[in-house]
Order: structure tokens, then C-alpha cells, then sequence
């Protein structure tokens, strides 16, 4: 076992020891029916926690996405109503549109060289008001093709659904292993949270990569806008508020290091389907304060900063005493 | 040694936690929009009352505000296959789907307190009270009040454009038309806050003379009306006598006025939506009996007749 691997180990473990510890006390907690309902009812969190996952790798942050979603739930809705276009036109303008918004974003931290934090908390000001502009009601999407893709699911033995919000969500973050693990463009996003200076020494494309990774994460914002709305079928301009830290607190649960340069996809799934166990066992019990998500959520992120620190000092420590201790030359 | 008690106790715990789970009551799940007023707090307290009363098991679930977590919510219940849930939805758009769900797995559906857009045979009945109701009662309470004489009304709105507002507006016209010595001579939005029903009241004073021309106020809830009552003894004039008092909601602190005599009359907007909902639900399951769509709730009627330092004392615990 190695310090690398270890953070997403013990994500690992903690999700299946909670998942037995639920299943002991709520034996309906193994059905198919919860199953499905963590994939559908975490898809947009999921989906938008790819996104964020590769933002952090990187060392950035990008607080834009809760309002995005938002935004693109309203964008959608408004379009839909008072357009005739198909959906599917809409969709893709969208996305062009939210890309194009996180790739401002990437050039803006790239070149005024200013904190991803302030500039993305901009974005999030900006595209919540977008979405107060729009609309400030909810908006219903009555459009018959909504009916088709919620009509799409797949009944798993049990009567549990698979849902096709739950399946893009599993496909995204398939393709967000392949792309951090498998191509040029994930190993530089590595690179990168390793620190930009050493980054650029080893030829990473720095300006290129850090654009392109805020173009994903807007990019996927608006993908999990378009799924919040298949899953409300409705556009509401106070949705969402605050799902950019329930993403963030589900990477980091996953294993990703804050500061960036190490940590999983896959994780980062195990995060949100923990964020999802708590919420369902909270509602399970039915007696409990639904804030306790919190607290727990809370209560995890620090024990999981605690472990990152622990094993970043570990192999430290390892380090030196491979070198000679701390006498050792370097 | 201590770890192994710890242990066993959890273990003692888990046991005790499968077999009350385990055990025959009736499940309800009901969703929640969170606590945002004092009224709806003091309706998850009746809610939590009522299924004591009847031996229900009641899951509750606080949305925080949020649609997706009510959607969750109702997914869990479902999963976990409650015999009943009760929702009190956040907005009314979006609950197709899941409506559908639950209709599916054959688990009726309440709605609490305010609508959905979606199609009626998704859910069983809807409880709520009648905004335009309500405004009646409150006008009817003062043709009876005033009589024969001649009666200026001055009237603080809600919230521009809420329902509630234009409701309420609309039905106190209905309780007084036909009664032409009541007019209302002024009516302002005082926001459904305090402190604005205190400002507005104290223009409406200064406009009419002092408010010697004033017989009575009208306000859209109890809060403008505490407020001005504030504006009106200010002034130097008797609430409650000098200029009457009607409002609606009946929170506890115009029970607490109308003990003083300083306010006349309230109509409630009562927090117990749960009861009718459980009797519904349990004629329901017992035999089929489908309730009709809407089931409104009473508009009760308070005025100082009522012993209203004994309804502040029952009502001050609720959560308001």
C-alpha cells in the first residue's frame, strides 16, 4: 500500500462500513430502490464533482458551478418556453455557452494572475444573477421530449431504477478516469498541482491547461444544469445554492489532496455516494436533524485533512531517513 | 476495558434500534419545507403531535429550503416503503416524476399547506386553508362589529403581488360589500413586517386627521397589526377601542394584544394541517375512501371573547 493510494483506500472503507452499519439497522437499505435513488438523486452533484475534481488536481477551485447549474436550469426552461426549439438545440447552446464561460474564467486566473478563488467566486455572482435575470419564478420545462428522457430508465430486479441521469453520471466519470489517468491533458493537470513553476520547467503547456481545465469544469456545470433539469423538470433560479461545496467536500472526502497534485476520480464517486448514505439514512431513521448531513459531512472533511496532513508528513519523514535523516545531504 | 463496554453498548444499541424499527406501527414520511417562519415551525410541531396522538411513526425530513432534497426525501420513503407520505412542497414545479414514483409503488401522497402544478391523480388531497376565506371572516367579523355606523377602514397589504395579499384584499372586499356605510379609505403594502406596518400606519394616521377619522384596520397578518397597534398608541389613541383591530394568521402575539384589549379580532391560519391529512390518510387505507382534492382547513375566528391569554399560553410552545 502506498501514501498515494491510501486516502481513496480509506474513503473505501469507511463507505462500506457505513453502507453495513445502515443495511444492519434498515435491511431496505440494500435494495435496488436506494441503489438507484444515490445515482439519480446525486447525478447533478456527481457529475459537476468530476469537474471539480480535476480543478482541485490542479490546485484551483471553481465556486461558479452551483450557480451555473442554476443558470443553465433557467436558460433552459425560459428557452424552451418561449422559443420553439428542440431541446436537444438548446442543450448544446448551453454547453457551448458554459464552456465558453469557465474558459473565460481559465484565461482570466492564467493571465491577471489572480487567485481561482476570487475569480471564481465572480463567476458565481454573475451567473446567479443571470438566472435572477431570466426568471425569478420556477419555470416548468413541459416539453414532451422531458417526458421521453425521464421516461428512460432501466428497472433493476428489485424494482430499483437505473435512470438515465444516473447512467450519464456513471459515464462521466468513467470518461473523467480515462481523461485524468490516460491522456497528455491529465497528466498536466497532475503536473500542474504539483506546482506551476515545476510544471512550466517540464514543459507543461501551462496557460493552455489551466483553460482548458476550467472549460471542463464549466463544461460539466453545464451538463449537470441540464440534468438537475431533467430531474425537476422545471428551471429555478434559487436551485442549487451551495452544491459548489457539497462538490468540493466530496472530492476531498474521495481522497484529493486540497492543495492539489494527488488523488482519484473514482474517489471522488465514493464521495458523493457517502454525501448520498448519510442524507438516506438520515431520512431512514426519520427522527434525526436532517442537518446532521452536515455535521457529519463536516466532521469527515476534517478527518480526512487530518489524514492528508499525517501522510504528507509521513512520507516526509520517510523521505529523510532514506536520505540519512535530517543530517542527510540533499 | 472500556472500548469493550463502549462496544457492547453500541451493539445493545444496534438491537435496540433494529427492533423498534421492526415493530407494527403505521409509517408516515412527511417532507418538510424547513423552518424558515414561525408558523411553519409550529406546523412540524402539530405534525409531530398529531402522529404521537394516533400511534403513527412519523420519518421527517427537513428540506432545507431545498427541492432536491425533498425529492430525495420522497425517493428514501418510497425505497423504504412508508405507508403514507406528507409533503408541504417548496415550489410548486418539478414533482412529476417522483409523484409518479410513488403512485407506482401505490403510496398515497399529501400535500400540505400549498399546491403543486402537476396533475391531481398524482396525489390523494391536498390540506390547506383558503386565503380568500380568510379574508372574508375577517370582513364579515366587521359588519357584524360595526353596525349601521358609518366606518372608515384603513388597510396594510402583504407583499405586493403575493397570493396571500391579493387573496386576502379580495375577500375582505367580499366580507363588506353590500354594506356601504364601511369603505376603505386607504390601503398600502406594509410588507407583512413589523416595522412596516408601524410606518405605513403612521401615514395613515398623520393623512386622516390625526386618526380621528379612523374606525377600524384591517391587515393582511398579525405582525403589520402588532406594529401598528405600536404606531396608533403612539399617537395618543386607544387600539382596540379608538380604531379596531382585525388581522389574520393568529400567532401568539396578537393573542397577547387582544388580552390588553389593544386589538379586536384574528383569523387563523392554522398550523394544523396535519390532523385532516391523517384522517384522510387513515380512511384511506382502511377502505379506499377517496377524499375530495382539496381539504380546507377551518379559518377560525378569534376575538377578545375568546380568552386570549389562555390561547397565547397553548400556543407559545409551538415553535411560532
Amino acid at each position: 500500500m502506498n501514501a498515494r493510494t491510501l486516502p481513496l483506500l480509506a474513503t473505501m472503507v469507511i463507505f462500506l462500513a457505513a453502507y453495513a452499519v445502515c443495511y444492519v439497522q434498515f435491511p431496505a437499505m440494500l435494495s435496488t430502490r436506494v441503489i438507484g435513488n444515490l445515482l439519480t438523486d446525486n447525478a447533478f452533484l456527481g457529475i459537476v464533482a468530476v469537474g471539480m475534481t480535476f480543478v482541485i488536481l490542479s490546485g484551483g477551485i471553481d465556486l461558479s458551478v452551483g450557480s451555473v447549474i442554476a443558470f443553465s436550469g433557467v436558460f433552459i426552461a425560459v428557452l424552451l418556453r418561449d422559443t420553439g426549439l428542440h431541446p436537444l438545440v438548446v442543450f448544446a447552446m448551453l454547453l457551448v455557452l458554459t464552456t465558453l464561460f469557465g474558459a473565460a474564467m481559465g484565461a482570466i486566473i492564467h493571465h491577471l494572475e489572480m487567485p481561482p478563488f476570487i475569480v471564481t467566486l465572480a463567476g458565481m455572482f454573475l451567473a446567479r444573477g443571470m438566472a435572477y435575470v431570466l426568471s425569478i419564478d420556477s419555470v416548468p420545462i413541459t416539453h414532451a421530449f422531458y417526458d421521453q428522457l425521464q421516461g428512460l430508465y432501466y428497472v433493476m430486479p428489485g424494482k430499483g431504477r437505473l435512470t438515465l441521469i444516473g447512467a450519464i453520471m456513471l459515464a462521466v466519470f468513467v470518461a473523467g478516469m480515462l481523461v485524468a489517468h490516460r491522456t497528455r491533458f491529465g497528466t498536466n493537470v497532475y503536473a500542474l498541482g504539483g506546482g506551476v513553476q515545476t510544471a512550466r520547467l517540464m514543459g507543461v503547456p501551462v496557460q493552455r491547461t489551466t483553460i482548458r481545465i476550467y472549460a471542463l469544469s464549466g463544461f460539466l456545470a453545464g451538463l449537470s444544469g441540464i440534468v438537475f433539469s431533467i430531474y425537476t423538470s422545471a428551471g429555478y433560479s434559487l436551485a442549487t445554492v451551495g452544491v459548489e461545496l457539497d462538490a468540493i467536500a466530496a472530492v476531498v472526502i474521495g481522497g484529493t489532496l486540497l492543495t492539489g497534485g494527488s488523488g482519484f476520480v473514482a474517489g471522488t464517486l465514493i464521495g458523493v455516494l457517502i454525501m448520498g448514505l448519510i442524507q438516506t439514512y438520515i431520512i431512514f431513521d426519520g427522527t434525526l436533524s436532517s442537518w446532521w448531513t452536515k455535521i457529519v459531512i463536516g466532521i469527515l472533511l476534517f478527518a480526512f485533512i487530518v489524514l492528508q496532513k499525517g501522510l504528507v508528513w509521513l512520507t516526509s519523514q520517510r523521505g529523510l531517513a532514506m536520505r540519512g535523516g535530517p543530517g542527510g545531504t540533499r | 476495558m472500556l472500548s469493550k463496554k463502549a462496544w457492547m453498548g453500541a451493539c445493545a444499541l444496534a438491537v435496540l434500534a433494529f427492533t423498534t424499527s421492526g415493530a407494527l406501527a403505521q409509517t408516515i414520511g412527511f417532507s418538510q419545507i424547513g423552518s424558515e417562519s414561525g408558523w411553519r415551525a409550529a406546523e412540524t410541531t402539530l405534525t409531530r403531535q398529531e402522529a404521537e396522538k394516533r400511534g403513527i411513526d412519523l420519518k421527517f425530513a427537513d428540506a432545507q429550503q431545498k427541492q432536491e432534497n425533498q425529492i430525495k426525501a420522497l425517493r428514501s420513503f418510497i425505497a423504504q416503503g412508508v405507508d403514507a407520505i406528507l409533503i408541504a412542497p417548496v415550489v410548486a414545479t418539478g414533482w412529476d416524476s417522483v409523484l409518479e414514483e410513488a403512485k407506482e409503488a401505490e403510496i398515497p401522497v399529501v400535500l400540505l399547506d400549498r399546491q403543486v402544478d402537476s396533475s391531481d391523480d398524482l396525489y390523494l388531497t391536498a390540506v390547506g386553508s383558503d386565503l380568500h376565506h380568510e379574508g372574508k371572516v375577517a370582513g364579515d367579523w366587521l359588519v357584524g362589529a360595526v353596525g349601521d355606523k358609518p366606518c372608515n377602514v384603513v388597510e396594510l397589504q402583504g407583499t405586493t403581488g403575493s397570493s396571500p395579499a391579493i387573496k386576502r384584499k379580495a375577500g375582505f372586499e367580499e366580507g363588506i360589500a353590500g354594506h356601504d356605510n364601511i369603505k376603505i379609505v386607504r390601503s398600502q403594502t406594509g410588507d407583512f413586517t413589523r416595522t412596516k406596518g408601524k410606518e405605513v400606519m403612521e401615514s395613515f394616521l398623520k393623512a386622516e386627521n390625526g386618526g380621528k377619522s379612523i374606525c377600524a384596520l384591517y391587515a393582511h397578518n398579525d405582525d403589520m397589526a402588532v406594529g401598528a397597534i405600536q404606531a396608533i398608541k403612539e399617537a395618543g389613541l386607544k387600539p382596540g377601542e379608538d380604531i379596531l383591530i382585525v388581522s389574520i394568521d393568529a400567532v401568539p402575539d396578537i393573542f397577547q394584544a387582544m388580552a390588553a384589549g389593544e386589538a379586536n379580532a384574528t383569523v387563523e391560519l392554522t398550523p394544523n394541517m396535519a390532523g385532516p391529512a391523517f384522517d384522510a390518510l387513515a380512511a384511506y387505507l382502511k377502505d379506499g375512501t377517496e377524499p375530495p382534492k382539496f381539504i380546507q382547513t377551518e379559518s377560525k375566528l378569534y376575538t377578545q371573547a375568546d380568552d386570549p391569554q389562555a390561547v397565547y399560553e397553548a400556543k407559545k410552545d409551538l415553535g411560532y
